[in-house]
């Protein structure tokens, strides 16, 4: 294990050279937006919105699944950074239909969060208003496919910290949607283990808790990490 | 078999041909296959014995000679008195069967036939698809009659693994799939990972540390270039992986085709079998210490499996999803380990190669680009079908001398190159030589092969619309740009044609198109813009043409909302 430096932003950094450049940005405390990526979970680079510039590179890299270099030259915030990532918000809010003002997440959303972050006061795009349904069938949980943004943070939770793999994505493109086993209804779903992982993982308010109601669905993407930690290095560090 | 052997077949099969007086070569492509082009050979067959000349005619099923629009095909080489003498016969019904037969030993048949002097065959440069047209791609002696697997005995008895990567290199031969990398550089990476640097989760009873793919999962509309490699020279796309094998260090090739293409599968399965028969695929392949099999894979029908990435997630048995890369397949692939994916032309121009040498390939083309290409010419032309020519020839000289130009009186508008991720080129830069270099300063690329020629009756938003609309279905839905921006840049252009777009959507497009092309996470998002921009930069008025003045338009007022896109 060697330590490798590199600059972000104009500031020098150290990190093990095994790190990623979110991880190296996160622990120098420098913000790097992010949907897909969750700790603890697989790093996918889909929602690629933690694109940085990297000096010498002449396309954007995903920070999250980017090893870190030495002498690295990396740029988090750059002016066309911000407009890309502006971008990718507003195409999310256009895809489904994204009414925060009745959503059970309202308040504790992290697509919202970015909608701030990037300074979204309006979508340019028309919106697609799909009328997309949603699966009440179990008895805890709730599938809302019209909230969903396809980040599988749910599918990758469920298949590598529960070990169940009962969600996962059907189709491809714009008609892609998150199923449960061999697309039945969740209720009847003989692998689901009810665990709540899903729950736990999703930024948004796509899968929530039965019974919450406009802005009661709070989230715990943390505990995701916790778990892992305390089961691969018997860390029970919180 | 070896080396000798190799050769005594070879002896072999000449002296059967010579045999024959007349060898009757009916092409058996998918396209003239489709015409009943075996129906044809079958009373090609009958109809030589009833004239009694079964011992003189020669009836073969071949794989195809390029000129689709005049299919189905039926050549004649005539071996009269030491003269060897040529025809062509368009359009061959069965019943014409017993008029050509009867003709043979005089003057060929005025209504079928086609000259061969015309400029679609002569300004062709054959390399890849010498063999294509020629021989009966279900027979291996065949093949070899031609010289086939001379390279991989060459390279097994006389060369080492650096030596190969070494003539690969010093040929210039770049990827033929459309990105152009430099083929030699990518096995030399490959030869040179470390299987142990990545955990790997090989399946057991797969003995391989490393493996070669054949990328054959051609997807873009109107390309059919590998379909016609495979289809036409199965042995020859063998061979070439089986030398990729030898020099990376790999003992085991998968080829990856798609399922929409059953004659090549039954082609290539076929080759395998008559391969391994004969000694030289599967263990200790001509009596060498080296090992290499080959497995087929068929594709469900997703063009972004043709992304390698993705690919090779379908091997594995997952989804067809890309991944970031780095790192890249070269150092952790399939199953993690070290992986050489190459596209079916590529690996049909080894062979010749390592048998002609480095510099006689190196001589062919431009500095940058070697070799030849081979591109499915098709839409507005007069001769559609297959064309091989050297790098750096004009596209005037595909669209009118190969192509014979525009029928029915119209005019040339543009030349759409690399399918739905290239672009469109315009009549001003038809001069431009083809190569990597240029089309991608065009704003279109290489791509795979397709060529699409478009008369001055396109409408160049509708191109656009319609590229974006398969890159939109075709889209994978893992990264947002590319799944919700492809959705979104359809939906403007579809504004666009039902005239409610405004300069805002114009500008918008523009934006749009930028970030999609820059974020988007594999080769198809990247891509999927380039009809659009290439549009906008060539035929920009027509888009200014279809924009509504009167500042309305935007929004639900005009009907924006009951025409949006629909999930289904």
């Amino acid at each position: 294990m060697s330590v490798v430096t590199l600059t972000i932003n104009g500031q020098d950094v150290s990190a093990r050279d095994d790190a990623t450049v979110l991880q190296a940005a996160r622990e120098a405390g420098i913000h790097i937006p992010v949907l897909c990526y969750l700790e603890g979970l697989s790093a996918v680079g889909a929602c690629r919105l933690c694109l940085v510039e990297v000096a010498g590179v002449n396309r954007l890299l995903p920070a999250c699944t980017t090893r870190v270099q030495e002498g690295m030259e990396v740029h988090t915030d750059t002016p066309r950074l911000q407009t890309y990532r502006r971008h990718i918000i507003e195409l999310l809010f256009a895809e489904r239909n994204h009414v925060c003002a009745v959503c059970v997440a309202n308040g504790n959303c992290e697509l919202q969060s970015l909608a701030i972050e990037v300074g979204m006061d309006h979508v340019r795009y028309d919106y697609v208003f799909p009328s997309l349904g949603m699966d009440l069938t179990h008895e805890r949980f709730g599938l809302d496919h019209n909230r969903c943004i396809l980040c599988t943070r749910c599918v990758r939770a469920c298949d590598e910290i529960e070990g169940a793999h009962t969600l996962d994505v059907l189709g491809r493109g714009a008609k892609a949607r998150i199923v449960t086993d061999l697309n039945m209804p969740w209720g009847e779903s003989p692998t689901c283990t009810s665990c709540g992982k899903c729950a736990m993982a999703c930024p948004t308010g796509a899968i929530f808790k039965q019974g919450s109601t406009v802005a009661e669905m709070v989230h715990h993407p943390e505990k995701l990490a916790f778990l892992k930690t305390a089961r691969e290095r018997r860390e029970w560090r919180v | 078999m070896n080396g000798e052997e190799l050769l005594h077949v070879m002896a072999q099969e000449q002296e059967r041909a010579r045999r024959f007086r007349h060898h009757l070569h009916v092409c058996t492509g998918t396209a003239c296959q489709a015409l009943n082009s075996e129906s044809i050979a079958q009373a090609l067959e009958v109809a030589a014995k009833a004239q009694g000349k079964q011992g003189e005619v020669s009836v073969k099923c071949v794989g195809c000679p390029g000129l689709c629009s005049l299919g189905p095909l039926v050549e004649v080489h005539s071996f009269v008195n030491g003269d060897h003498e040529r025809s062509l016969y368009q359009f061959v019904r069965p019943e014409d069967a017993s008029e050509i037969i009867s003709h043979l030993d005089g003057e060929p048949v005025e209504r079928l036939v086609t000259p061969l002097d015309q400029p679609f065959f002569t300004r062709q440069l054959k390399i890849v698809l010498e063999n294509c047209g020629e021989i009966d791609p279900e027979r291996i002696e065949d093949y070899i009659a031609r010289g086939g697997y001379q390279a991989l005995m060459k390279v097994l008895t006389e060369m080492t693994p650096s030596e190969v990567i070494d003539e690969i290199t010093r040929s210039g031969l770049r990827g033929r799939g459309g990105a152009g990398f430099p083929t030699g550089l990518k096995w030399a990476t490959v030869a040179k990972a470390d299987p142990r640097r990545y955990p790997t989760y090989v399946p057991p009873g797969i003995q391989s540390q490393k493996f070669v793919i054949c990328n054959g999962d051609e997807g873009d509309p109107g390309a059919f270039m590998d379909r016609s490699v495979m289809e036409g020279d199965p042995h020859r796309v063998l061979e070439g992986m089986i030398i990729a094998g030898y020099a990376v260090g790999a003992n085991q090739g998968y080829i990856y085709v798609r399922a929409e293409y059953p004659l090549a599968v039954k082609r290539l399965r076929t080759a395998i079998r008559q391969a391994q028969r004969a000694g030289l695929l599967g263990n200790n392949i001509a009596g060498t210490a080296f090992s290499f099999n080959i497995d087929i894979r068929l594709g469900a029908g997703a063009f972004v499996c043709g992304e390698e990435t993705a690919l090779i997630a379908s091997i594995e048995g997952g989804r067809g999803l890309p991944r970031p890369r780095p790192p890249y397949p070269a150092e952790y692939g399939l199953w993690g380990c070290p992986t050489l994916i190459n596209n079916v032309e590529t690996l049909a121009n080894i062979a010749p190669i390592i048998n002609k040498g480095a510099s006689w390939f190196a001589s062919i083309g431009t500095a940058k680009s070697k070799g030849t290409k081979v591109f499915a010419l098709t839409g507005q032309v007069k001769n559609t079908g297959l064309i091989e020519v050297p790098m750096g020839i004009t596209l005037r000289e595909i669209v009118f001398d190969i192509g014979g130009g525009i029928p029915n009186g119209h005019k040339f508008k543009a030349v759409q190159t690399g399918g739905p991720s290239g672009g469109c080129i315009p009549e001003q830069y038809l001069d431009t030589p083809v190569d990597y270099e240029s089309l991608t300063a065009l704003g279109s690329i290489m791509g795979s092969g397709g060529l699409i020629v478009m008369d001055d009756s396109t409408d160049m938003v509708e191109v656009a619309r319609f590229f974006m609309d398969f890159c939109m279905e075709e889209s994978c839905g893992k990264c947002i740009p590319c799944r919700a921006g492809t959705a979104q840049i359809h939906h403007i252009l579809t504004k666009f044609q039902t005239g409610r777009a405004t300069e805002r959507d114009l500008k918008l497009l523009e934006e749009l198109c930028d970030v999609v092309k820059h974020a988007s996470l594999c080769g198809l998002g990247q891509s999927a813009p380039n009809p659009v921009l290439s549009t906008l930069r060539y035929f920009r008025h027509e888009y200014e043409a279809k924009l509504r003045r009167d500042g309305a338009g935007y929004g639900y007022a005009n009907g924006a909302a009951k025409e949006r896109v629909t999930h289904s």
